[in-house]
């Protein structure tokens, strides 16, 4: 370890442009001539439509499903068996099927004008009943979704056990119905799309607001009907993503064939309105649980029936399944036991498509799961985190593989329960609880522990037959002529801190400076294919190829300079950017060795590598079933009982991933995941109508948490290194979205338990605190 | 999300703008609730009159028992001080509490009352200090307590062709005491509960109102206790579901306990 490579807390280099408002987003993007894009979507949630009429006089101007010759649906298959496709169409054809789906396209000079021309639009649509809720639309459905299905099912799976002998043997059995709202994602830049065709190129160039560009181009290759190399997206700076930039548009492909039709660039940016009613939707559960555990506290097993509300469309690429079929595979997590069953269902319903949001599947089971674990605890007598203590993996047993057969790589969660107690002050809390304050002001404590598997390879995604299996990643580098590295990868930084991070990988290897590296990403025609930021997978990923590049290029380095310093490459080492002899004051800075490569081939002899300073490398960890990076949440609350607002009094976090490769990045990461897992916990809801229309359609009605609800959190880190990547360092992206749900809720049921209120619904919003208050008479 | 096409005037003064509304105009003035309203295209205006160019709307001037605060003072100049407070201290507190500084910059008092989202503080705490609307339209110029102003959510007795010009709103003696308590689900959010309470032992009066209900604030005139007050309200309650009952109850029964 350099003072500038991995673990060192070096400022982000990309802070400079952010700071100053340098940085460039889609919406920045001005093509001469380009044209502006409002879409007439659909004012009903399931309706059959009837008509479509142009405005008169301006019929060239708008489009509709007739129009798009050529233009495929989206289809985002998995060959789980019994999965249902769906085809998602560009422009709704026979049938709407949510509201807000695009049903024309209206293109004038300015979006002002674009959106008079949808507002003269009009559609004639039959109502038809909408499937509104997912129990309902599963048991018993008031219309079919996709009516040649025979059902509103995209997937049904189980993992099967037999429980009778814990039903026998335990000596308490505690059910639960657990909800989670439906949410949205909102990063701070919604998405947006520029599209021009490049006649000399004969080439789509498509500026997206994209985490995944090169999967980008490979679903809109399969709806033009083009091939990939005629296509070139561009992500430039993306403001945030946390999933909902992974995913293919209709948008997307609609201006992508108009822009070829018009033979002019055009543009749609995504308005706060529909990201909320029409795109952004994520996290919709229900979980039906009975939890068996004898009198000490052991978990025997996990019964489980668990539905997730899919919306209307199976999403590309990562499909309808991911989202309840993950339910199954990972809700036992870290903990032991012995038996384990999980039936689960992916229901098609009137609304958005649910994609996948930061922590994906694990923020609902981590809420059902950390629940369950509480009202046992409560049920037996115990103090929570004892509860944990009794039945999470040890770290004498790592590696391990739990019930599901997930390979836990390394770590020690007992300590993070230990640490997390200590640090939010158990002991004192329990003491504070006796001494009752006012008689309206209940405080309560509660904690949360999780794993987030990262940086999951093939073996792990091949099993889904979903439209994308990450395998390889690759990193193009190249030592320019004056000693600058150019560090080209397929993956995309939005708020990862990648342009800091991965020049801290190179200064480990190559011990350049980290001002000397520049990353080039977001565009497929400069870099190596890659399935994308998704998943945590980039700093164990794109760092390993990056490392891997690095690697070719020192050993290339060395081989010209020991040509030229007439020694032998093995007596060469790389440091602070220059090429020493070992146990001596000679040596070549890595500008002087390239200047000489580029610029003066005649100092060479003739049998050097002609291969030069460019190459790519690629890696794929030893093991691929990713990192298991992990924390535990603690939150201390006081809950208003006459009012139901809650009052974080503080929340701590012992996290673990791995090697930090930029320790203070990685607070970042917790720090921002948290915030969301707040807004998960008390804030964030999308409701819907009996008729399927969102009820939460701008900022003032979607509650996202500020800086004020936000508390100041404290983080301390285990760094238990993973076994398998290069670093050992783990993917934690993800993990802070996680946990504050169920560590929030279990505090706000710590404060209530005493009146007999337990909520098992997020979010933990005032009106449901205070009628579970007054259903039990407080 | 881009406002249809709409008609601009800056008019001087109210003769003027009185005129342009009695064709059809529309009032702007903060546009911090007609902004967005424009943007979502639930509102159509033809014409826009922007009132901000009017420099009797922007005037202040004090009497012996009123002082008088021209339509289009901001919130932000009540929370500062920069015009004369009859209050005590009351009203730039409230002022302080409106949404966030870049809204309260711009909003104004007058909009925000003629405006009449029942969650707003305005409509709530211009009833408790009995204010009273100084009105001009076509037909010229009239006057009306604000808890006669505010008829429903989003409507006032106010004409089309009718502007209000200012706030006319009682001095308070040095030994009034002012409750105000709200419940907001986060900072800077519209209200779900307001409780008010004034109690001035030198003009003997006793007033509570509770506001940001499914209509129009309530107002009880001689309001010595909690207990007296709530059992009035609970008597005329309509339209609030337990929820919301028991939280406009609370924000009562807080803003009482202020006074203690």
């Amino acid at each position: 370890m350099t003072g500038k490579g991995v673990g060192a807390r070096l400022p982000r280099k990309e802070d400079r442009r952010f700071l100053l408002g340098q940085g460039e987003y889609v919406a920045n993007i001005r093509l001469p001539g380009m044209l502006e894009v409002a879409f007439v979507r659909s004012p009903m949630a399931h309706g059959r439509i009837q008509a479509i009429k142009k405005p008169s006089g301006l019929e060239s101007l708008v489009f509709t499903a007739e129009d798009l010759d050529g233009v495929k649906p989206i289809r985002a298959v998995s060959a789980l068996k019994g999965f249902k496709p769906s085809e998602q169409p560009i422009l709704a054809r026979d049938k709407v099927r949510q509201v807000g789906e695009l049903v024309a396209m209206c293109v004038a000079q300015t979006r002002a004008e674009s959106e008079d021309l949808a507002d003269l639009t009009e559609i004639s649509l039959e109502e038809l009943p909408a499937v509104v809720d997912m129990l309902e639309a599963r048991l018993n459905p008031p219309a079919l979704v996709h009516e040649d299905w025979g059902d509103n099912v995209f997937l049904e799976s189980l993992v099967d056990d037999d429980l009778s002998s814990i039903q026998r043997e335990a000596k308490v059995q505690i059910k639960r119905q657990i909800r989670t709202a439906r949410q949205h994602m909102s990063p701070m830049e919604g998405r947006g799309v520029v599209c021009e065709w490049n006649r000399r190129l004969g080439q789509l160039v498509m500026y997206s607001a994209a985490q995944m560009p090169h999967i980008n181009r490979a679903g809109l290759a399969e709806c033009l009907g083009i091939d990939q190399g005629s296509i070139r997206v561009v992500a430039p700076d993306v403001g945030g993503g946390f999933g909902y930039k992974g995913i293919l548009l209709p948008e997307e492909v609609a201006l992508a064939w108009l822009c070829r039709r018009l033979g002019r660039p055009v543009r749609w940016i995504e308005d706060r309105r529909e990201q909320l009613s029409a795109n952004a939707n994520c996290r919709e559960h229900h979980y039906d649980l009975t939890l068996y555990a004898d009198a000490g506290g052991k978990i025997l097993g996990i019964d489980c029936e668990a539905t997730v509300d899919s919306g209307a469309y199976s999403s590309y690429p990562f499909s309808a399944c991911l989202e309840a079929a993950q339910v199954g595979s990972i809700l036992p997590g870290p903990y032991k036991m012995d038996r384990y069953r999980c039936r689960t269902w992916s229901v098609a319903t009137n609304k958005a498509p649910i994609l996948p949001y930061r922590g994906v599947a694990r923020t609902g089971v981590c809420f059902a799961l950390e629940l369950m674990i509480d009202a046992a605890a409560r049920e037996l007598g115990i103090e929570p985190h004892e509860m944990r203590l009794a039945n999470l993996v040890q770290p004498s047993e790592m590696p391990f593989n739990n019930i599901t057969k997930k390979h836990f790589d390394s770590g020690d969660y007992p300590e993070a329960v230990r640490r997390a107690a200590d640090m939010i002050g158990l002991t004192k809390i329990r003491e504070r609880q006796k001494n009752k304050e006012k008689s309206e002001r209940r405080i309560g404590v509660g904690f949360s522990i999780y794993c987030e598997q990262a940086a999951h390879g093939t073996s792990v995604y091949y099993g889904w037959g979903i439209p994308m299996v990450p395998g390889y990643e690759q990193c193009a580098a190249r030592l320019t002529p004056d000693g600058v590295l150019e560090l080209r990868i397929g993956a995309h930084s939005h708020g990862q801190g990648m342009e800091t991070t991965l020049a801290q990988v190179a200064n480990t290897i190559l011990g350049i400076d980290p001002d000397s590296v520049r990353l080039i990403h977001g565009d497929t025609a400069l870099t190596p294919y890659s399935t994308g930021t998704w998943g945590s997978r980039s700093m164990v990923m794109s760092g390993g190829a990056v490392a891997a590049a690095c690697d070719a290029i020192g050993a290339r380095v060395k081989a010209i300079a020991s040509k030229l310093l007439e020694v032998a490459a093995a007596d060469l080492t790389l440091d602070s950017g220059f090429v020493c002899v070992a146990g001596t004051d000679r040596r070549l800075s890595l500008a002087e060795v390239a200047h000489v490569w580029y610029r003066k081939p005649q100092l060479l002899p003739a049998d050097v590598d002609p291969a030069g300073l460019e190459t790519t490398a690629g890696y794929k960890a030893k093991v691929d079933t990713g990192t298991f990076s992990y924390a535990c949440h603690a939150a201390a609350v006081a809950v208003d009982t006459e009012t139901g607002h809650v009052e974080i009094l503080d929340y701590v976090i012992v996290e673990d991933g791995g090697t930090l490769v930029n320790p203070m990045i990685a607070d970042g990461q917790v720090y921002g995941g948290t915030a969301q897992g707040v807004g998960t916990a008390l804030y964030e809801e999308m409701p819907f109508d009996a008729q399927g229309q969102p009820l939460a359609t701008t900022l003032a009605d979607y509650l996202l948490p500020s800086a004020t609800e936000v508390p100041a959190m404290r983080i301390d880190h285990l760094e238990t290194s993973s076994p398998y990547t290069r670093f050992g360092q783990k993917g934690i992206g993800e993990g802070g979205a996680i946990a504050p749900p169920s560590a929030i809720a279990n505090a706000v049921n710590d404060a209530l338990a005493p009146l007999g209120v337990e909520i098992t619904e997020s979010p933990l919003t005032p009106r449901r605190i205070v009628e579970a208050l007054l259903k039990v008479g407080q | 999300m881009k406002a249809p096409a709409f008609d601009y005037a800056r008019p001087r003064d109210v003769a003027e703008a009185v005129k342009l509304l009695a064709e059809g105009g529309r009032p702007a003035a903060g546009t911090q609730s007609l902004g967005p309203m424009l943007n979502l295209r639930v509102a159509h205006p033809t014409l826009l009159v922007d009132l901000r160019g009017i420099e009797e709307l922007r005037s202040v001037s004090e009497g012996e028992s009123a002082v008088t605060l021209g339509a289009c003072i901001t919130h932000a100049q009540i929370e500062d001080r920069k015009v004369p407070d009859p209050t005590g201290g009351m009203m730039p507190s409230v002022a302080a509490s409106i949404a966030y500084r870049a809204v309260r910059n711009r909003g104004t008092i007058g909009g925000s009352l003629a405006h009449a989202d029942p969650a707003a503080d305005w409509p709530t705490a211009l009833t408790l200090l009995n204010a009273v609307v100084l009105i001009e339209g076509s037909k010229g110029k009239r006057e009306t307590p604000v808890e006669s102003f505010v008829t429903g959510i989003f409507t006032t007795v106010l004409a089309p062709d009718e502007l209000v010009v200012a706030l006319r709103i009682p001095k308070r003696s040095r030994r009034a005491r002012y409750g105000y308590w709200k419940f907001c689900r986060k900072a800077g959010e519209f209200a779900n509960a307001i409780g008010a309470v004034l109690d001035d032992p030198e003009t003997n009066e006793s007033r509570a109102v509770m506001g940001a209900l499914s209509g129009p604030p309530r107002l009880v005139k001689d309001a010595r206790t909690f207990e007296d007050a709530v059992m009035t309200f609970n008597a005329a309650h309509t339209g609030e579901d337990a929820y919301s009952r028991r939280l406009h109850t609370v924000a009562l029964k807080r803003a009482f306990a202020q006074i203690q």
